[in-house]
């Protein structure tokens, strides 16, 4: 394994088995609640921190984490404060993202402006030592918080309104999931890029859905998924000298294409034999 | 006396400052049997949703459990079985983890010991234990309503409220459906259904609640006791909604009043 040799590869490898996990997680959750392009939009807020980072010189990752859980909750406070349809809440939030990032690093060096594409469609060694235990803390962070909060979570995107009839906090957990998102996509922005790290997220998902029948093994599956794309994707960019991003992402749907193909005779199956009791039932009209 | 399970004191909604309930005046005691009917835009999906809680109440007073709603805690009391669920058709979920989706609230974020067996009682009282690991949008639309109301007994309330139970449910599923609130009924639990068509539950409503305006007035109680619903107020409410004419065939208010 000559790309083990490398002190970059080696802190790129950890980035990109850490988001090829957790972004998945995240994924299933936002897919189930018809919020998948939540996280496309978070890169974009994000891009603003990155973008006031090469500004003032602050460190990017721990930037784009505050930038983008703050954006994560203006989002939220749009969506509950005013009768701003949800999506339109989303794109107001997201473009203010993306044209303040564009606009802060141009008024930075002219070296930003270079360093910006690492950021948006990712890069092998961009990855520095101190970004591991940014990525780590806030990776382990979105574990914990799910482990604690993910069945209300699942319960919550499966129907609000029967979640807050067992007593859960619907409003608060929907802020959180955003947040989780937001965390979710400055992990996946060195080694995915701020313009892909939401398909990471949703692809997987995607094609685990086609061959899975429960919530549970859509999660793990897009999970494994997730882990084998990354790491696939970063030791390709790298013999290729590619951009990682897209090489994982292309790798993903591809996943997805063959998951579909092999999921057209399983569904054909589903409805030419249906149960017993279906057909007992259809009878009755 | 017992703390009535819902109290409404001349409750008004309102929905994006147009008002849409007034003075609803309800007690549903423990052990009731409520079907609460109206035409298509008469509030009762309205009223149901205030009840609990999903929609804030503009001005009188909603208590469950003598609770006003903002300070009710005890959600573990309270079942709601929907029409069908939001995320449908979104990620599969298995039959199984619908049912177990409704033993997860904040008192019980972590699974328990006994979570499986109340799972697996709850889906063969519904008759669909064999279905557990098929996808929930592989079955029919009455067995979904079914899987919803084995999560509702699961959670082990001692209040049900249904929207629409029969709505789109084949005969089969109905009767199913009415058995098993009728044995919930005479173990002492409160069923509060909303319909349209009382359908199979005609038989079973001890109580009767017509909801409907008179002219152009926003929505109220226009009856409130045993069925069947009296003629003239039949009369009345299809007198002032447009689509009750189409309607008045497949509503089941003549159920309503046959009962």
């Amino acid at each position: 394994m000559e790309i083990l040799d490398y002190d970059f590869m080696r802190r790129a490898l950890i980035a990109a088995a850490l988001i090829g996990i957790i972004a998945p997680l995240i994924g299933v959750y936002l897919v189930q609640r018809r919020l998948a392009l939540l996280g496309d939009g978070m890169g974009h807020v994000a891009l603003t921190g990155v973008g006031l980072a090469f500004l003032t010189g602050l460190a990017p990752v721990p930037t784009a984490l505050v930038v983008a859980a703050l954006g994560a909750l203006l989002l939220e406070v749009i969506r509950s404060r005013s009768r701003t349809a949800g999506d339109l809440a989303l794109a107001l939030v997201f473009y203010g993202g993306i044209a303040g990032g564009v606009l802060l690093t141009s008024l930075s060096s002219n070296k930003a402006s270079t360093a910006l594409n690492q950021y948006l469609f990712g890069s092998l060694s961009t990855v520095a030592q101190e970004d591991i235990w940014w990525l780590l803390g806030a990776g382990a962070l979105v574990l914990l918080v799910l482990a604690y909060f993910g069945r209300e979570m699942f319960a919550m995107t499966l129907d609000p309104d029967v979640a807050h009839v067992q007593g859960i906090r619907t409003t608060r957990l929907g802020v959180l999931l955003t947040v989780l998102a937001a965390v979710t996509v400055v992990i996946g922005m060195r080694t995915v890029g701020l313009l892909l790290v939401s398909a990471i997220m949703i692809v997987p998902v995607a094609a685990a859905q086609q061959l899975a029948s429960s919530f549970r093994t859509t999660m793990i599956g897009g999970v494994v998924i997730g882990l084998a794309c990354s790491l696939l994707g970063l030791s390709t960019s790298f013999s290729l000298d590619v951009p990682p991003g897209p090489t994982i992402v292309l790798l993903a749907l591809l996943v997805f294409v063959v998951a579909a193909v092999i999921a057209i005779p399983l569904r054909r199956r589903r409805t030419r034999h249906p149960h017993p009791l279906d057909v007992a039932e259809h009878s009755h009209g | 006396m017992t703390t009535p399970v819902i109290s409404c004191d001349h409750v008004c909604v309102d929905i994006e400052a147009a008002c849409v309930l007034r003075n609803v005046t309800l007690t549903v005691a423990p052990g009731d049997f409520v079907a609460i009917l109206g035409v298509n835009g008469s509030g009762k999906t309205t009223l149901m949703r205030a009840i609990l809680g999903l929609l804030p109440i503009a001005s009188g007073s909603l208590d469950l459990y003598g609770q006003p709603i903002p300070r009710f805690r005890e959600w573990n009391r309270l079942a709601y079985v929907p029409q069908r669920l939001q995320s449908a058709g979104a990620v599969p979920v298995s039959v199984y983890e619908v049912v177990g989706a409704s033993l997860i609230s904040p008192k019980r974020r972590l699974p328990r010991r006994g979570d499986r067996r109340r799972i697996h009682e709850a889906l063969e009282m519904v008759g669909l234990e064999d279905r557990r690991r098929d996808r929930f949008d592989a079955l029919s639309g009455g067995q979904q309503r079914r899987v919803m109301i084995a999560a509702a007994l699961a959670k082990g309330a001692d209040t049900y409220i249904l929207d629409e139970p029969t709505a789109g449910v084949d005969a089969e599923s109905q009767e199913r459906i009415a058995a098993t609130f009728e044995r919930l009924h005479e173990q002492g639990h409160t069923v509060l259904l909303v319909t349209h068509e009382l359908g199979t539950f005609s038989s079973l409503a001890t109580r009767i609640v017509v909801l409907g305006s008179r002219g152009e007035e926003s929505s109220t109680v226009l009856y409130d006791g045993p069925p069947p619903v009296p003629e003239h107020l039949t009369e009345s409410v299809w007198h002032h909604s447009e689509d009750v004419v189409m309607r008045a065939d497949d509503t089941g208010f003549m159920d309503a009043g046959k009962g």
